[in-house]
């Protein structure tokens, strides 16, 4: 079994699925951080491969690629640092990139290197299922989970098709825009979250605009299997660039508030 | 799944948020209704002929001719309301999204002129605009902010990344993302996920086929070389794509701005290789990591990293010849027409200019060559006098 696979094993409360840019703000203190957030307990690490266009990305997330970018971080460097977390714990990590970083570095290469570097799933925010005929045959060969995208625009030819080619865990976008904290979970993820259980086993993960503890109770209740979490934790780490002691500490006390909403249960 | 929706050879595509996808379908099957629709041509066609003054001349440059010994003559894409050949696609595009019950416009410029020609289309439909700029570009194209604010439009500066047109591209899609349901994406060029190279291409191709009812009118044959600036390729895929299947040399002109460095140049074709950018693949100027790389040009319009699909597969076919012009030759064009010809041409125009100066020293006296004059330089007056030092 995978390790995204047994994180939901047998669970009936939500996972925590942790978000920051690899690189952010620079590549060791972004280790760090990445140790802070699987330490605070969360369920999952998701780490973003910073680019110069992130069109999915609200305004946090663009300054965190920007940051990670004029600190000299490649593809190379978050390979390197998904290969020091792998060594430091056995929490599944999910990649998150943009189609063109992957065909630069040519599609196997970027495959064999998420395999040899210890990453268990990506995410490619800006390639549609239509578009991945070219990838999924290294995501199997390389045993990568090519995780996809739903939304609420998403029609019904469209779901099933992404279904058949899923891996790892569906990833719900719960309103139409892009990333970026918001005040409450959209209305609409109820229905979301039970249209698309109909059809799969999949864990079902939401993500954009979660960011209070509050959210990951509505997420509870709406059946959800997982919340994901990323402009609230890189809005921490971009409030206290001057001080990471600071940072640690709060990023520690959002993760363990966030890891404990959803251990409430449903 | 049909894989290859929407490409031109192995370019093309849709590479988009998973949001925009349904969008785009809904975009394209209604687009592929209007197509073969007569009654929607036809409106189409009223509005291009009774409002913006279609069809724009072939003008015959007996002075160039002289001094450049060679038949020369310009397509007047100047002369078109708004005073450039943007509004072709504004008016199709904004047609068609009053069709589709889309209640807002959004739109991303560079120079300003599409900007001006979705305000121009979105005022006279009846539909509200808003347009992303680039800080940078608001500044060096502050006039056409104005003429846009005064059609009644919206414009947002766009302060993330370079400031320029790619990062109006960025939150223009960002905008859509968010009001995907009631909003019309009104893309400028031959770029973008599919089917916006298709739709705009048509929707410029008037000019190509204009030309060459005239030209056959004037000359009785067919030209020997067409040249044409290239920043996403809209206008010079407009003039191209009808003489694709003749015997003519079709010449895009890029960006050549300082020089050959990263980040001082925007000439995708020559320097870029192959990648994703705004959700299709095409020639792309990036790093060897896929970072997008910073571009300049003294022409906003041509300031951008990307290029149209279609002339990635044109160029890798050969069948048009890319190649640059830099910045010093641009305003020498610039001033080369102006006083030969007595028209001031849009920077990004006079790029085809000054490539046009080069291709004629190996033209003959009874050569002809069409050069697409897209846009009119009213708007680069200011510009154009800080480059020359304040002597004009």
């Amino acid at each position: 079994m995978s390790r995204i696979a047994q994180v939901f094993e047998g669970r009936d409360t939500p996972a925590f699925i942790a978000f920051t840019v690899a690189g952010d703000p620079d590549p060791a203190l972004s280790v760090r951080i990445g140790k802070a957030l699987i330490d605070a307990g969360a369920d999952i690490l998701e780490l973003g491969i910073p680019f110069t266009d992130p069109v999915a990305d609200g305004p946090v997330i663009q300054r965190a690629d920007e940051r990670a970018l004029s600190s000299g971080t490649t593809p190379d460097t978050v390979f390197e640092i998904v290969r020091e977390l792998r060594s430091y714990s056995d929490l599944p990590i999910v990649l998150l990139t943009y189609y063109n970083i992957v065909c630069r570095r040519g599609i196997e290469r970027f495959y064999q290197d998420m395999h040899d570097s210890g990453a268990d799933g990506v995410v490619i925010a800006d390639m549609p299922v239509e578009e991945s005929a070219a990838v999924l045959g290294h995501s199997r060969r390389y045993g990568i989970d090519q995780i996809f995208l739903v939304a609420e625009t998403t029609g019904e030819d469209r779901l099933q098709s992404i279904l058949r080619h899923a891996g790892g865990f569906i990833y719900l976008v719960s309103l139409l825009g892009v990333t970026g904290a918001r005040e409450s979970v959209s209305g609409s993820v109820p229905d979301l979250v039970r249209h698309v259980r109909r059809y799969t086993d999949l864990p079902l993960a939401v993500g954009f605009g979660i960011s209070q503890p509050e959210h990951v109770r509505a997420l509870a209740s709406a059946g959800a299997d997982a919340a994901i979490t990323g402009s609230a934790i890189v809005g921490i780490i971009e409030e206290h660039l001057d001080d990471e002691a600071v940072m640690m500490q709060d990023l520690r006390e959002y993760v363990g508030a966030m890891c404990a909403a959803g251990n409430e249960g449903r | 799944m049909a894989a290859d929706a929407g490409r031109f050879g192995r370019y093309g595509g849709r590479y988009v948020p998973e949001t925009l996808m349904e969008a785009l379908l809904e975009l394209e099957s209604a687009y592929m209704r209007v197509r073969s629709d007569t009654r929607f041509q036809e409106e189409l066609d009223t509005y291009l002929s009774e409002y913006a003054g279609r069809a724009t001349p072939l003008t015959w440059c007996g002075n160039l001719s002289r001094l450049w010994g060679c038949r020369v003559y310009l397509k007047r894409e100047d002369l078109l309301h708004g005073g450039s050949h943007k509004l072709n696609n504004t008016l199709g595009q904004a047609l068609l999204a009053k069709h589709m019950g889309k209640k807002r416009l959004i739109a991303e410029t560079g120079a300003g002129q599409h900007g001006v020609a979705t305000a121009i289309a979105g005022a006279v439909l009846g539909l509200p605009v808003e347009v992303y700029m680039g800080e940078a570009d608001c500044q060096r194209q502050a006039l056409n902010v104005f003429r846009m604010e005064l059609l009644g439009a919206k414009v947002i500066p766009v302060h993330s990344g370079s400031r320029t047109l790619k990062d109006a591209v960025n939150e223009a899609l960002r905008d859509w993302v968010a009001n995907v349901r009631d909003t019309h994406y009104l893309l400028g060029s031959v770029v973008g996920p599919h089917p916006y190279p298709l739709m705009v291409r048509d929707l410029q191709s008037v000019i190509g086929r204009e030309t060459r009812q005239q030209i056959m009118a004037k000359e009785g044959r067919l030209p020997d070389t067409i040249l044409a600036c290239v920043g996403g390729g809209s206008n010079a895929i407009g003039i191209f794509h009808p003489f694709l299947g003749d015997d003519v040399e079709l010449i895009g002109v890029e960006a050549g701005g300082r020089g050959d460095g990263c980040g001082e140049h925007g000439a995708t074709l020559c320097a870029g290789m192959p990648g994703v950018l705004h959700g299709t693949l095409s020639y792309l100027l990036q790093d060897d990591y896929g970072q997008v790389s910073p571009t300049h040009s003294i022409a906003a319009g041509l300031d951008y990293p990307g290029v149209g699909p279609e002339h990635s597969m044109l160029k890798d076919d050969g069948r048009v010849t890319y190649l640059s012009v830099t910045d010093r030759e641009v305003l020498e064009a610039f001033a080369l027409l102006s006083r030969q010809e007595g028209i001031l041409p849009a920077l990004e125009s006079a790029h085809a200019v000054a490539a046009a100066v080069k291709v004629s020293e190996r033209l003959e006296r009874d050569d002809i060559m069409v050069v697409n004059l897209s846009g009119r330089g009213d708007k680069d007056v200011a510009e154009v006098a800080k480059m020359r030092g304040g002597e004009a």
